[in-house]
């Protein structure tokens, strides 16, 4: 089964006014009447306040756009930086494509398997940890490489890994 | 004028004419199958790529040939064009190929579908020599889904093609259903529960050239051949009112617009739209609404009238044409 | 030494920010063009430039410039490509990352040149840290009066923004770009109309890729004739090349067109030759979509002449013994690698970002990637498997809407072309192909190699 299926969010979805001063600021930077523009943007927006993107943050980024629900729906359900369901704090996505998979991204990717103790798309008991494969991430030349956040971490080894998740949960 | 020569058949036609078009003009023995483009609406087409043709000179210009086979529903002619269609092996290679990638995930449930017997897939399968294909793979599957209370959607059996949500965006005001998610994983969805609903929504059905969009007041599962489609009317304040009533009997299972030689709905003898509204398609079911002008012609070298289907002897419906 | 036009400061400290990219040399071509230059005499050194597209097609630049249509009354638009997804490739973000300043200064000559009064970067969503590089640097060139009403006086007013993909790497192809510019899902556009008559929003506009913006700074400043003179023949000017897989010192180097692939990848001022001290298998020299060449066709041609960094000597020899520049994402195998897997990871790749639109490549690579993991994982796949897959992106290619569905097939068709036995190697040895690579237990012929 492959559909598409929704995930809710149990809390409302706010936009206070520091998320709103960025709505303007994309918005302002189209002709009139082509806010749809901001659909990405604003999708980045709520999934950094929230860390994923329920339908609850789609239809208010429809309300804030004045767009309908599924123009919404049909965007974020096409871009892959986008979570449509609930993940760990922090998602560890690793790129698997062809540079970094001759250079250990398997590798990596059984490493934190183990280390995790979860497999890919899935979150730790604790909720800090979510781990998933991307493709090509730009970094072909320092793999192999995962983003986390809004940051890039390359050539990787398990005792940088190690490092790295030790941080996160000493945090 | 622009000439245009299509399989060796010459035509004069409006500048700006598609391809497709011009040959639609000479006949349908030289038109390219068209499973996305929809004349009727202001935007489709391009994604199937069934209709693709060669171009074995641009223009009386430019008579050099184009490189590669191009979309028939999505390029002008230009004077001078020759076209080759069924005459070019390269074609019908590319056709072939285009047929089995759209069979490839469609499930080999004809027999249990409504839309059997009027459906695009099929009548291009056969032309094709393919019914089956050589991938042996599992097929991607999805649950039926009600989008609406009239509609089911077998996102099984959909190819794709956009016409239901062109048509949603072109002729309601409202938009419920889209395309979601990418690649092989694209569905048409709701995505959320969500009711398609709005006057005209239920022409998603008319358009839809394969059996993915399904109305569920079709009273009951009817071989599509045992029924007898009748062009009808009535007075109605939304729409035209002229439909086509689908009879057993007495009976009328289902309603839908006229369609035409290329499976479109047709616009009315005044030029106007032939897009038929919710109350006509669904709530009319007595004969008593229609004023049932005879008997509609059903000119689509289609199963309904080839009889492709194993069938019981008996069963053999008498030919509708 | 080879000459550097775009990376010749990116080691400065501070180059980041503006008033160190002015003291060397930074925002001239603005001043030129804007004060002593009509835009058409712009346009003209770009095309005397012989500069051609980085983004990987390699379409003349000028060209596509003065075929941008200009009707009164419709404003026209640059964007910028900056949504760099093909795997291979880094080199525009490292330009943007070192250098932000250089693409900003570029983008607003360029936009003067084409009338584009708005303009925007199409980063892709990402490159999160780099957007806030360049967000910083377009406020320093606002501070400073190169970005805003009037600029130095000449009348001309430009605003310059930043749009951030959502991760999909067909975005990157310019009409699914400007879909996604327009907050839509990124389904490429028919061709025609093509962009330059009804581009972003209707309105003509021209997309460009991020290095051939930057390029139009050092034309400006020294004049097309002058960048002409570097290179050979149709490839002019110096190219940046991303370098990864197995060799010693990967990164994005700055080399002039015409340099021999052999000094490329094995002089140590840049790639410094295959890692380990192992031998050269293959090379995708021009980002994932390009045909994997294998060593023995690499060095040379087929005619026996060195291979250059051109994209004419790289093409040499078409589909059956050459391949392309493409995006300049220069991608090295050693022997230990297997080219069954690498090709099922493309193949995966391309499924994966297929936008799903058109059904030869919405379902023919979801095919080939099925055929593919039989083989590579030793599920039973047989010799017709092979053929099949031939089969399967032979009617991919040239049967889809835009060029995805090409660069699905023809890796696909290079690998079988040069190592069809790597594959019946997989098919008649299902065990081994289940658990070891084939570089590692395979025979691997190297009939010219010269390594
Ligand atoms: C699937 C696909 C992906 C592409 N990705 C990129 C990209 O990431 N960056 C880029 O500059 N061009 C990319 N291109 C090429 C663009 O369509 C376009 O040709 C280019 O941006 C034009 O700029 P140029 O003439 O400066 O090269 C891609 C093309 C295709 C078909
Ligand atoms: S549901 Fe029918 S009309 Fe809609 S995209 Fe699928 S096949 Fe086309
Ligand atoms: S070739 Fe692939 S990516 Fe391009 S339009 Fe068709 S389905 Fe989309
Ligand atoms: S292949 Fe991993 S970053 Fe490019
Ligand atoms: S009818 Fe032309 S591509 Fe579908």
């Amino acid at each position: 089964m492959h559909s598409t299926k929704p995930s809710h969010s149990k809390a409302a979805v706010v936009f206070t006014p520091e998320m709103m001063a960025q709505v303007e600021h994309f918005t302002k930077q189209y002709p009139a009447g082509k806010q749809k523009s901001a659909i990405i943007p604003l999708l980045h927006i709520v999934q950094k306040k929230y860390g994923w993107v329920s339908v609850e943050a789609q239809d208010k980024v429809a309300e804030l756009l004045q767009l309908q629900p599924i123009e919404v729906y049909e965007v974020a359900t096409f871009y892959t930086m986008f979570h449509l369901h609930p993940v760990g704090q922090y998602v560890l996505e690793v790129c698997r494509t062809g540079p970094c998979m001759i250079v250990g991204a398997e590798d990596i990717c059984k490493y934190l398997e183990n280390k995790l103790g979860i497999k890919e798309g899935e979150i730790t008991a604790d909720g800090l940890f979510t781990w998933r494969t991307v493709e090509c991430l730009g970094a072909c030349g320092y793999a192999p490489m995962m983003q986390v956040g809004d940051n890039f971490h390359e050539y990787l080894t398990p005792e940088k890994m190690d490092k790295l998740i030790g941080d996160w949960r000493n945090k | 004028m622009p000439i245009v020569t299509i399989d060796d058949r010459e035509i004069e036609v409006p500048d700006g004419t598609t391809i497709l078009n011009a040959a639609r003009m000479i006949g349908p023995d030289v038109s390219p199958p068209a499973m996305c483009y929809y004349s009727k609406l202001k935007v489709s087409g391009g994604k199937c790529r069934t209709c693709l043709v060669e171009v074995s000179a641009g223009s009386t210009k430019d008579p050099r040939p184009m490189p590669k086979l191009v979309a028939s529903c999505s390029t002008p002619i230009m004077d001078g064009m020759i076209v080759k269609n069924t005459t070019s092996e390269r074609v019908l290679d590319a056709r072939n190929g285009v047929v089995e990638y759209l069979l490839m995930n469609h499930p080999l449930d004809c027999p249990i579908c409504d839309q059997a017997g009027e459906c695009h897939l099929q009548d291009l399968s056969y032309e094709h020599g393919l019914e089956k294909t050589r991938f042996e793979f599992e097929r991607r599957t999805f649950e039926p889904v009600d989008i609406g209370e009239h509609i089911k959607l077998h996102m099984n059996r959909c190819i794709l093609c956009y016409r239901c949500v062109n048509t949603a965006d072109q002729i309601t005001d409202k938009r419920v259903h889209g395309v979601l998610g990418r690649g092989d994983h694209a569905e048409i969805s709701t995505y959320i529960e969500n009711v398609v609903d709005n006057d005209f929504s239920g022409n998603v059905i008319d358009v839809c050239p394969v059996g993915a969009l399904t109305d569920k007041t079709f009273r009951f599962k009817s071989r599509v051949w045992f029924t007898r489609p009748m062009d009808a009317h009535r007075n109605c304040d939304k729409c035209s009112g002229r439909a086509a009533v689908w009879l057993f009997g007495d009976e009328v299972l289902r309603v839908t617009g006229r369609k035409d030689q290329w499976g479109e709905v047709e616009d009315t003898p005044e030029g106007n739209s032939g897009f038929i509204c919710n109350t006509c398609r669904y709530d009319k079911k007595s004969l008593a609404d229609w004023t049932v002008e005879g008997p509609r012609y059903i000119d689509r070298h289609s199963v309904i009238s080839q009889n492709h289907y194993e069938l019981e002897p008996a069963e053999q419906p008498k030919s509708l044409k | 030494m080879p000459r550097k036009l775009l990376l010749e400061h990116d080691k400065v400290e501070g180059i980041r920010h503006i008033d160190t990219y002015m003291k060397h040399g930074g925002y001239r071509s603005v001043e030129k063009a804007l004060k002593k230059m009509t835009p058409e005499e712009v346009v003209e050194e770009v095309k005397k430039s012989g500069l051609r597209g980085r983004g990987g097609a390699g379409f003349p630049t000028g060209m596509k410039w003065s075929f941008l249509a200009k009707p009164e009354g419709v404003p026209r638009y640059l964007v910028c490509n900056a949504d760099e997804s093909e795997p291979g490739t880094f080199k525009d973000r490292y330009l943007m990352e070192y250098l932000p300043h250089l693409l900003i200064e570029g983008m607003i000559t360029s936009s003067y040149a084409l009338g584009a009064k708005v303009s925007y970067i199409y980063i892709r969503g990402e490159y999160r840290w780099i957007y806030e590089i360049l967000e910083t640097a377009i406020e320093e060139a606002r501070a400073k009066g190169f970005i805003g009403k009037n600029i130095l006086g000449s009348g001309f007013d430009f605003e310059l923004y930043m749009q951030p993909g959502g991760g999909a790497y067909i975005c990157g192809e310019e009409t699914a770009l400007l879909e996604s510019l327009e907050g839509k899902r990124g389904n490429p556009r028919m061709k025609p109309p093509f962009p330059a008559v009804k581009g972003l929003w209707g309105c003509p506009t021209v997309v460009n890729n991020v290095e051939t913006i930057a390029a139009v700074v050092p034309i400006v400043n020294d004049g097309g004739d002058e960048y002409a003179k570097i290179g050979i023949g149709k490839s002019t000017g110096t190219k940046l090349i991303s370098a990864c897989g197995n060799i010693k010192t990967p990164g994005v180097f700055e080399l002039e067109m015409g340099l021999p692939v052999e000094e490329f990848l094995n002089s140590d001022e840049y790639c410094g030759g295959v890692a380990h001290g192992k031998r050269l298998k293959a090379v995708v020299p021009g980002g994932s979509s390009v045909p994997i060449v294998p060593a023995g066709l690499f060095y040379k041609n087929i005619k026996g002449e060195d291979r250059l960094m051109t994209y004419e000597s790289l093409a040499d020899g078409g589909f059956a013994s050459g391949t392309m520049m493409g995006s300049g994402g220069f991608i090295v195998y050693d022997e230990d690698q297997c080219i069954v897997r690498n090709t099922w990871n493309f193949t995966r790749f391309y499924n994966h970002e297929s936008c799903g639109q058109c059904s030869p490549c919405r379902e023919g690579t979801g095919w080939m990637l099925k055929v593919l993991d039989k083989i590579e994982h030793g599920k039973g796949a047989t010799m017709e498997d092979i053929d099949l897959l031939w089969d399967i992106q032979r009617r991919i290619e040239g049967n889809t809407i835009c060029p995805l569905g090409d660069a699905a097939a023809w890796p696909v068709a290079a690998a079988i072309r040069h190592f069809r036995e790597e594959f019946e190697w997989h098919v008649k040895n299902p065990q081994l192909a289940q658990t070891k690579s084939y570089g590692l237990v395979g025979e691997t012929k190297y009939e010219t190699a010269s390594a």
